[in-house]
């Protein structure tokens, strides 16, 4: 499996060198859809001349990065195309070392279910066989490397996919089982954008159900196995803190980091859905819809992880999709990573509702964001209605397809437990309803 | 939600689309149709008013009264153009000069890609002149730009006259806000093009010109003057930019205010406007002239100097003077009345105009069609493309029909081999590109050996790489993979139709009348074509009904339109000017059309002529 591997890597290593080279790199560099004021490289690139000049890079409202981030590139500047395919491959690398371990986690999980007869007897034709997961490790590489989406953004020089790096080896080490490095990751991407770490729910669940400890608050395995990952999070988080201080020794990226992704004062347009309401907001709104609005990124994980505490897996995808659609500066990069997972739920292909509807949406949206921010920025003849109500569609195209599928993988586990063909208390056939 | 949530209702409602597609789709067709024709009809269009309150309600007394002197310049401009052979460039600059304007020159030269045989120029050299009237009242922060072409021929020397009269007039007044650039531009839109990029100093497509050593503020409007007679029966407004774009529509508001207010007749797209909307022949004129503004905006060129101007963000139009056997005669003192009466309301402006529409219609020049009104026509046609595609998605993911196909083909169902979707789809494309590179590269070779000229290798070039087209693609997958499976053009016209669809979308957004047409012809081919079909009857509907063929009919309609019918001959070789006029644009002032329609709608329909011929 190797082989393929490095075959999709070289291609899609080959597919943005040539992207750099064209004068293409440029125009992508400069879509909003792409590069938000967090990640965008210009930026980056100020702030390096600021702190080269020996100003410290937060001063004026340009950059927006973390200190690690600008002192990665103070050294490797030269070969920032390189950092960034590095970073891709890395990601689709830990993507795929990572799927593949937990494919082998379900495998071993469905044979005991099937040893002990656990399984009602027609749901045979659910259960996913060696030979339909061999190769979604690959396509999970796949869809990561050739996604129009991450190549747009590593094109971009978007650090985002710094930071989709940064949470892919998090996944990786969190399935590999190593408690201390998936803290350590995870620490790094909450550094990075705050939001991952609602992660940490998905995480501790995950470790938790390797150990076979049971998710209960009456089991003082359970409480050790939290606050031992607690801390080590925590610890480490205080460590990165700690060090960009040192590095910078000014406390100044603090509001100008995460200030800026939670208070979001910079209103430029992009796929999300902050800007155009906080445009049109009045002042003294402004804290309480804030509140609202950032409050979706982090509520949803409580429900989320009270119904999916067996599967944690599934739950982290789920979560890494809802803060790429509800986060406050969004860009296609972040829908790349949790597109990447698509395949690995291939097996809930048959239970899927709207797919059809969802692609054509995001399909169409994808094809309509440039036409109308030409038509509003160029032409003059739209106006930023006309974008915001693709971004809506957009949107809620993304939410329909994470709920689709949460639908699907809530219906499948049903039919595992209470078998295929339904029937209801008279006998006659029945059917799941979603209400 | 209860629609997409509950599956015995999704059931019943995918059942009743499978079932009634055929006659929903038809029935969304005639929908469409009657609804576009419809909108011409006065009591389904709104009527114009004046949105933006800053030149609505500020009436001042009109006072230019030198329309001599405008004539008396016009004549001595003509007579110092005989004597130069060409812009007098030097004769041009002192009239202005004594005119109290700052007074700038820029020179400019272009060879075109191919010999233009319309206009008979290839190496373009020529100069723009342009004074500057600074504002007295206010800085130097917006402008407003009155140009007049200088053409090669006698014709817009009475522009040039009335300019230069109206320049010495304002420059004796003291309410200007804005500065004033008067412009006379030599070769139309070449020198328009030049003159534009050297103002906002870029350089987007390859023309060479000298910087321009003179700037007013940044420009809010302008108007393009061409008055070739001394008197004029009626004034048509032009406002079909490149690419489709409009002006925004308060410019032709207050347009049709002053002439009402200075009784000059005003037409647009040559046609007056009839007060008898409840007669059949009323409602013809008004659907005459909503056609020819769709067929003018969907050609994506710019219909007078004016086009050029949109692309910068600025509004503009052009005023084009037409003295035709009529006995209501208009003075050129009206007309400089009327320019005055309009500069003064732009001088008024505090922000760009944006308050009325960009997205409209116009069957008479008192009425108009917006966004929301036209815009349904379109998604009818669309939603044929949807509807079929959900139809073949129920199809494709239906394990019964799978079934079926299992019985007739084997195990070649699971997958319809992405190999034969995907050569089918390439060569398609590769053909577009072949047809966007080729005219222009190949020219000279084609004059080489055969007996044309540079212009007609272009268009045959392109005509004979659009025919050869049609014979190419249609037999790869039987080499690759045998006889093309069920699915497997199931699959292709599913890719088609939401390829098409996508892009007829983005189309309409950008240019509607382009995105209209394409639709009316490409979507019934597309939605009802199958290899089943009776192979020559549909195949000759799909070349009837292919992107070459639409242009040739707009050709004629457009023609039919005009009260000028042609033969077919003389079709025929304004066919070949529209197409070798396309390229031009394309090349020289960045027109979008032809590379649309060779990169991406061309593609699309050989992909559906794939299809046809899949067994």
């Amino acid at each position: 499996m190797a082989a393929p591997l490095a075959v999709v890597l070289i291609v899609a290593v080959t597919i943005r060198a040539v992207l750099f080279r064209s004068s293409l790199a440029e125009l992508i560099a400069q879509r909003v859809e792409v590069v938000s004021p967090l990640n965008a490289w210009k930026r980056v690139v100020e702030g390096l001349a600021l702190l080269d000049l020996g100003v410290t890079p937060y001063s004026g409202d340009v950059f927006h990065e973390t200190p690690l981030i600008i002192y990665l590139f103070h050294f490797v500047i030269d070969y920032s195309e390189f950092v960034f395919m590095i970073a891709d491959g890395i990601t689709a690398v830990a993507l795929y070392l990572a799927v593949q371990d937990y494919n082998k986690i379900v495998f071993r999980k469905q044979k005991y279910a099937l040893e002990a007869d656990r399984y009602p007897r027609d749901v045979l034709e659910l259960i996913q066989t060696p030979k339909d997961m061999y190769y979604i490790p690959l396509k999970v590489a796949l869809f990561y490397l050739l996604n129009p989406f991450t190549i747009l953004s590593c094109v971009a020089q978007s650090t985002c996919g710094l930071n989709n790096a940064v949470i892919a080896l998090f996944i990786l080490c969190t399935i590999k089982g190593s408690a201390f490095l998936s803290a350590v990751f995870l620490a790094l991407a909450t550094y990075q954008s705050i939001y991952p770490i609602t992660l940490f729910a998905p995480a501790l669940l995950f470790l938790l159900q390797r150990l076979y400890i049971p998710v209960s608050l009456h089991c003082p395995r359970f409480w050790v196995q939290a606050l031992q990952y607690g801390v080590m999070f925590l610890g480490s988080l205080v460590v990165i803190v700690c060090l960009s201080f040192f590095l910078l020794s000014s406390w100044d990226f603090i509001p100008s980091v995460y200030g800026f992704i939670l208070s979001v004062p910079d209103l430029t347009p992009n796929i999300g859905l902050f800007w155009y309401f906080f445009a049109e907001m009045f002042e003294h709104f402004r804290l309480f819809f804030l509140c609202v609005f950032q409050i979706n990124v982090f509520f949803y994980i409580i429900p989320l992880s009270i119904k999916l505490k067996e599967h944690p897996v599934f739950l982290m995808f789920m979560q890494i999709a809802i803060i790429s659609i509800f986060k406050s500066y969004p860009t296609v990069g972040d829908i790349a990573l949790y597109m990447a997972f698509l395949p690995v739920w291939s097996h809930l292909y048959r239970f899927l509702r709207n797919i059809f509807l969802v692609s054509c949406v995001l399909l169409a949206c994808s094809a309509l964001f440039p036409v109308l921010w030409h038509l509003w920025i160029f032409a003059g003849s739209a106006n930023s209605n006309f974008y915001y109500a693709i971004t809506l569609v957009f949107n809620v195209g993304q939410i329909l397809l994470v709920s689709d599928y949460f639908y699907a993988y809530l219906r499948r586990e049903h039919h595992m437990a209470h078998g295929l063909y339904l029937k209801r208390k008279d006998g006659s056939e029945a059917t799941l309803v979603l209400k | 939600m209860g629609l997409l949530s509950d599956p015995n209702r999704r059931r019943a409602l995918t059942s009743l689309l499978t079932r009634l597609n055929t006659p929903l789709c038809v029935l969304c067709y005639v929908a469409g149709v009657a609804w576009f024709m419809g909108l011409a009809f006065a009591p389904f269009s709104l009527r114009c008013y004046m949105s933006e309150n800053a030149m609505g309600s500020t009436m001042v007394e009109e006072r230019f009264s030198t329309g001599e002197r405008a004539l008396g310049a016009a004549r001595e401009f003509a007579a110092q153009k005989k004597k130069a052979g060409g812009m007098p460039v030097q004769w041009l600059v002192q009239a202005m000069q004594s005119r109290g304007l700052e007074v700038y020159t820029q020179s400019f030269s272009r060879m075109l890609p191919f010999p233009d045989e319309s206009k008979e120029r290839y190496m373009v050299h020529g100069t723009n002149v342009y004074g500057i009237l600074r504002a007295p009242r206010a800085p130097r922060t917006e402008s407003l730009v009155l140009s007049a072409p200088c053409s090669p021929d006698g014709a817009n020397n009475q522009a040039v006259g009335l300019l230069l009269a109206l320049a010495q007039y304002f420059k004796g007044q003291v309410y200007w806000a804005k500065d004033l650039i008067f412009l006379v531009n030599e070769h139309d839109l070449i020198g328009m093009q030049a003159w534009l990029e050297g103002y906002h100093d870029v350089n987007t497509t390859g023309i060479s010109a000298s910087p321009l050593q003179g700037r007013g503020g940044s420009i809010q409007a302008a108007l393009s003057l061409e008055l070739s007679s001394d008197v004029i029966t009626s004034l048509d407004l032009v406002l079909e930019g490149l690419n489709g774009q409009l002006p925004n529509l308060d410019l032709a508001n207050l347009f049709h205010a002053f002439c009402q207010k200075t009784n000059i007749l005003c037409t647009i797209q040559g046609k007056l406007q009839r007060s008898d909307w409840d007669t059949v022949s009323g409602y013809t004129h008004s659907v005459q002239t909503m056609l020819l503004m769709v067929l003018r905006q969907a050609s994506g060129r710019s219909w007078g100097d004016h086009g050029l101007f949109l692309r910068y963000h600025i509004e503009a139009a052009t005023l084009r003077g037409i003295n035709s056997f009529r006995q209501y005669k208009t003075d050129i003192t009206t007309l400089g009345k009327l320019l005055e009466g309009m500069f003064r309301k732009l001088n008024n402006l505090l922000e760009r105009l944006h308050q009325s529409y960009f997205f409209y219609l116009m069957p008479s020049l008192s009425r108009f069609v917006s966004i929301g009104y036209y815009m349904p026509a379109f998604s009818l046609l669309v939603l044929i493309l949807l509807l079929r595609a959900l139809d073949l998605w129920v199809q494709l993911s239906d394990p019964s029909t799978a079934l079926e196909d299992c019985a007739t083909e084997g195990e070649e169902v699971s997958s319809p081999g992405l190999l034969s979707l995907l050569t089918p789809v390439l060569i398609s494309h590769l053909t577009g590109v072949a047809l966007y590179t080729l005219p222009v590269l190949s020219q000279h070779a084609a004059v080489q050996h055969f007996p044309v000229s540079e212009t007609e290798a272009v268009t045959l070039t392109a005509v004979a790489i659009y025919t050869a087209g049609l014979a190419l693609p249609h037999n790869t997958h039987r080499v690759l993979s045998g006889a093309g499976t069920e699915r497997g053009w199931r699959v292709l016209k599913l890719l088609s139709l939401l390829y098409l669809s996508a892009l007829l979308g983005c189309t309409a957004l950008l240019n509607f009348s382009l995105g209209f047409i394409l639709a009316l012809t490409l979507v019934p081919v597309t939605a009802f074509i199958t290899p089943h079909a009776p192979r020559l009857l549909s195949a000759g509907a799909m070349v009837l009904l292919s992107p070459a063929i639409t242009l040739l009919l707009c050709v004629f309609l457009y023609q039919e339109l005009q009260e000028a019918p042609v033969s077919p001959l003389e079709g025929w070789a304004l066919f070949l000017s529209a197409i070798s006029q396309g390229i031009l644009d394309h090349h020289l002032y960045g027109s979008l059309l032809y590379p649309l329609v060779a990169l991406l709608v061309f593609p699309c329909w050989l992909q559906v002529w794939n299809i046809l011929f899949w067994k």
